[in-house]
């Protein structure tokens, strides 16, 4: 009975398994593909030379990993600073400051993308990429609170006033005390807002310019124009970059006690 | 402590990546003499834009839509944003009415001989008066492609659009002005109507088409056609040269009824920055051997009389590509920019017919 | 510690330039008259049939994604929890990486799988399926489960490995069978994770355009269509924001229905 149970289970995984991974195989099958089609005509690396070869992509590409890693470091700043701030704060204040926070996680990025294209517009900023780039840093300043704030919260108090009280000067009380405390918040904060960011369409959609293209833009124009089969091969080097990714960034040592974290 | 080292790696690489990248950037935006264009999806040999701007020196910053409607407030939003665009005449119409663009000066269009004034004078007489603002890229109709390996029938009227034996194998345009268009010529009205009763007729008889419809789409329509996934679709003529070389059983048909003829051409905005590299693009473009070879890459009709010389006779002889000047006076008609509130009205109709 | 609350300071005016003034400008163009003035129009336009159909078709679709979710979810975080999987383990690598390719190109794997030609298209029209797959509604929520189903997997995986085993055991001790310890300990347990499971994926299925414009074949339109269309082609903006605002008055409240369960829950655990 029992082992019926667990073929059963196992039998569910490799289910889901195959739901999500059989469109990706089928992509990265078709990466080699010679023809356009969807008929297989033979091997071949046309479409990866392609790739490499295509400005757009590769200004794409570079403009999605900028746009990742400083919204993603001005953000983690932003975030880690307020919640010291926030520390502070009581009662209504803090509820309200809060909900504040709360507003761009809850809605959603249809909404937060249009009120932020209308508003650079009142303001009469010219669109590009620093538009881009203030837009990423906003929606994921919430994330890194979210990930810094309870860190905070468990820390003892008195472990920072007593650093104070034994002579340290509070920039050394800062960096020696607070911040290992609440170091992994502010890894798996960063690490959030920066996938948040490499993965975002909607709010770029909005919020971009002439000529200023992400991996993500750059995309749905090509997948509306037809089929482009140089597509497949990007998504191809982007799953194999994700794997990477993951696995640098989550061979984590037994005793970390942060949750598993991927988004 | 091991995560943390790894951490540090990664923002360090990740670091000198944008240090890099920015570095980069502003060498780009330090170039003053940058060109912008916003020019219609696929509709240029890009081989040009880097011969531009070799000999120029100009930096061309390129970029594309997919419909006119997609344009508009772009620039209506910001009209620094591009130096030329090039949309269809009846949207420089409206660019025109709203005050959006800036007058051409032909006497830095060396090669403003070349044109066809044939076509210089129709887009006088409807569009652009005296030919202040507008210099014609491209010409052509809208017609049906379709696949004679899966029609049998006569293709010569709008009707076969809603002929029931093809359900699921008809792609329509996903742009307002044209998908209307076809329902307006089906039943005899002109395409710049903007009678209540006869567009309401239009929307009822397009929500009819609705079920029978495949997809509907932009330029999508071509890869479709050529892999043979449908049976027609409505199209640009232009489309049609490149569609058959692919796939020699399409073939591409003016209906009876008569269709809209449009013309696409280079405007510069009113707040260009550079208009005069502005002016150096178009009148690169109107070289007789630059448009030649465009028309080769996108085979979209030329107004450019002498670029006829180096284009293949069988191919200009073609009724599909280069149409009858009888069938064009005759059968066909120009949009014309129809104001704010009737625009509103073909939207807001449209929206009914999904 | 006074002088801390200033710290707090710089973040509050950034979230009045870029979360308040933004959506008072939804707020602004929303209520905005042709003239100028002060209209309800674009508000109760919601009320038009071209809007109220496509606005009740995502309802549908993404009440039934969420459903969906829920259910290739659960149980599927219930067998990787008993399997007693170390957290950075292989097998919950799997299930996540998925999720870490670009949205856009997730969708359009299933586009090259539905669409003419493709595998799931040839098989079906094997099996004497007739018509086309892109361009139903079926193609559409299944774009849409597939992009969303990890942000369901994630949070129930996380409330259930937080469940003590010593508890399941005392409950298995204490005489309930495994069905009991089921529903009567793990699923209230996971209460909270269910909660914002549903709130990941409601919400961007409800006012997604991306999956609905590259599986819905351009035939379907959902709200998130309508509006984005309405901004970037139909350019009128007036319009777009007075839905927008309808939207996110929408989900606000569902979000605070949702909340409302979320405590009530808890109140039962304790």
């Amino acid at each position: 009975m029992k082992k019926l149970k667990h073929m059963l289970g196992n039998a569910y995984l490799a289910l889901v398994f195959v739901f999500l991974y059989a469109p990706i195989v089928t992509l990265i099958v078709y990466s080699f593909n010679e023809g356009r089609g969807r008929k297989w005509q033979g091997f071949s690396g046309r479409w990866y030379e392609e790739l490499f070869h295509s400005a757009q992509i590769g200004d794409a590409v570079s403009n999605t990993l900028t746009i990742a890693l400083l919204s993603a470091l001005i953000a983690t700043v932003i975030g880690v600073i307020s919640c010291l701030g926030l520390q502070a704060l009581r009662g209504k204040a803090r509820n309200v400051y809060l909900a504040l926070n709360n507003i761009p996680l809850l809605n959603s990025d249809l909404v937060t993308g249009l009120s932020l294209m209308l508003a650079f517009i009142a303001v009469g900023v010219t669109f590009g990429y620093s538009t881009v780039l203030l837009a990423h840093i906003s929606f994921n300043v919430p994330y890194v609170i979210m990930n810094v704030m309870p860190r905070l919260r468990q820390m003892n108090q008195s472990t920072y006033e007593a650093a104070l009280d034994l002579g340290a000067r509070p920039v050394q009380a800062f960096f020696k005390v607070l911040v290992p405390e609440i170091m992994p918040g502010v890894i798996s904060g960063f690490l959030m807002a920066f996938t948040m960011s490499l993965d975002d369409f909607i709010i770029t959609h909005f919020t971009k310019g002439p000529g200023i293209n992400t991996i993500s833009t750059l995309i749905y124009s090509e997948i509306r124009r037809g089929i482009k089969p140089s597509m497949n091969a990007l998504s191809t080097i982007m799953f194999i970059s994700a794997i990477i990714l993951l696995v640098l960034t989550n061979i984590s040592p037994k005793g970390s006690k942060t949750e598993v974290k991927y988004i | 402590m091991k995560r943390n080292v790894i951490f540090a790696a990664f923002l360090i690489a990740a670091l000198s990546i944008v240090v890099m990248a920015a570095c980069g950037g502003s060498g780009n935006k330090q170039e003053n003499n940058v060109l912008k264009v916003y020019n219609w999806g696929d509709y240029i040999d890009e081989e040009l834009i880097g011969e531009f701007e070799e000999e120029t020196g100009i930096k061309v910053i390129y970029d594309t839509f997919s419909t006119n409607e997609e344009m508009y407030p772009r620039i209506e939003a910001d009209s620094s944003l591009y130096d030329v665009v090039c949309p269809s005449e009846y949207m420089v119409k409206k660019m025109m009415e709203n005050d959006l663009l800036m007058p051409l000066d032909w006497s830095k269009l060396s090669n403003k001989d070349n044109l066809n004034q044939t076509y210089m004078k129709i887009l006088s007489d409807f569009i652009d008066p005296d030919n202040k603002y507008m210099v014609p890229y491209c010409w052509g109709t809208v017609g049906i492609l379709y696949n004679t390996k899966l029609v049998d029938d006569v293709v010569d009227s709008w009707d076969i659009l809603w002929d029931e034996k093809y359900s699921g194998s008809i792609l329509m345009q996903d742009s307002v002005r044209d998908a209307f268009m076809v329902a307006e010529k089906k039943l005899g009205y002109s395409l710049n109507t903007t009678d209540p009763g006869e567009l309401e007729e239009c929307m009822e008889l397009l929500k009819a088409q609705y079920p029978l419809v495949k997809a509907y789409v932009i330029d999508e329509v071509r890869d479709k056609m050529i892999a043979g996934d449908a049976a027609l679709g409505v199209i640009y003529s232009g489309e049609y040269l490149y569609s058959k070389n692919e796939n020699p059983d399409l073939a591409y048909a003016i209906p009876k009824e008569g269709t809209n003829v449009w013309y696409d051409g280079w405007v510069i905005t009113k707040n260009s920055k550079n208009a005069d590299a502005a002016h150096k693009w178009i009148d690169f473009m109107l070289r007789a051997d630059v448009a030649a070879r465009n028309f080769d890459y996108i085979t979209y009709p030329t107004p450019n009389k002498a670029a006829e010389e180096f284009i293949d006779k069988d191919i200009l002889s073609d009724p599909a590509v280069f149409p009858d000047d009888k069938i064009i006076s005759e059968k066909c008609e120009m949009y014309l920019y129809l104001g704010k509130d009737a625009e509103n009205e073909y939207y807001e109709l449209w929206k009914k017919v999904k | 510690m006074n002088k801390r609350k200033l710290l707090s300071l710089p973040y509050l005016i950034w979230m009045i330039g870029f979360t308040v003034i933004p959506l008072l400008m939804i707020l602004w163009y929303g209520f905005q008259g042709k003239n100028g003035g002060f209209t309800l129009e674009h508000i109760l336009a919601i009320g038009r049939p071209e809007h109220l159909g496509p606005l009740l078709v995502s309802l549908l679709l993404s009440v039934i994604c969420t459903v969906v979710c829920l259910l290739i979810a659960y149980p599927l975080a219930l067998i990787l929890r008993k399997a007693g999987l170390k957290r950075s383990s292989f097998v919950i690598f799997i299930f996540i990486l998925p999720m870490w390719m670009n949205f856009l190109l997730r969708t359009y794997a299933w586009l090259n799988l539905l669409d003419d030609g493709g595998l799931v298209y040839v098989f079906l029209q094997k099996l004497g399926y007739k018509g086309n797959i892109v361009g139903t509604y079926g193609a559409i929520l299944l774009g849409m489960v597939y992009n969303y189903l990890p942000f369901m997997v994630l949070p129930l995986y996380n409330a259930m490995t937080k469940i003590d085993d010593n508890t399941l055991n005392a409950a298995r001790d204490l005489g309930a069978n495994e069905r009991q310890v089921n529903f009567r300990v793990i699923m209230p347990l996971t209460f909270p994770g269910i909660v914002s499971g549903v709130t990941m994926v409601f919400v961007p299925s409800l006012t997604t355009f991306v999956v609905s414009d590259l599986l819905g074949g351009r035939k379907i339109f959902l709200i998130g269509n309508i509006i984005e269309q309405e901004f970037s082609t139909a350019s009128n903006w007036n319009l777009g924001a007075g839905l927008s605002f309808v939207l996110m008055i929408f989900i606000l409240l569902s979000m605070a229905v949702l909340n409302h369960y979320d405590t009530l829950g808890e109140e039962d655990d304790g």
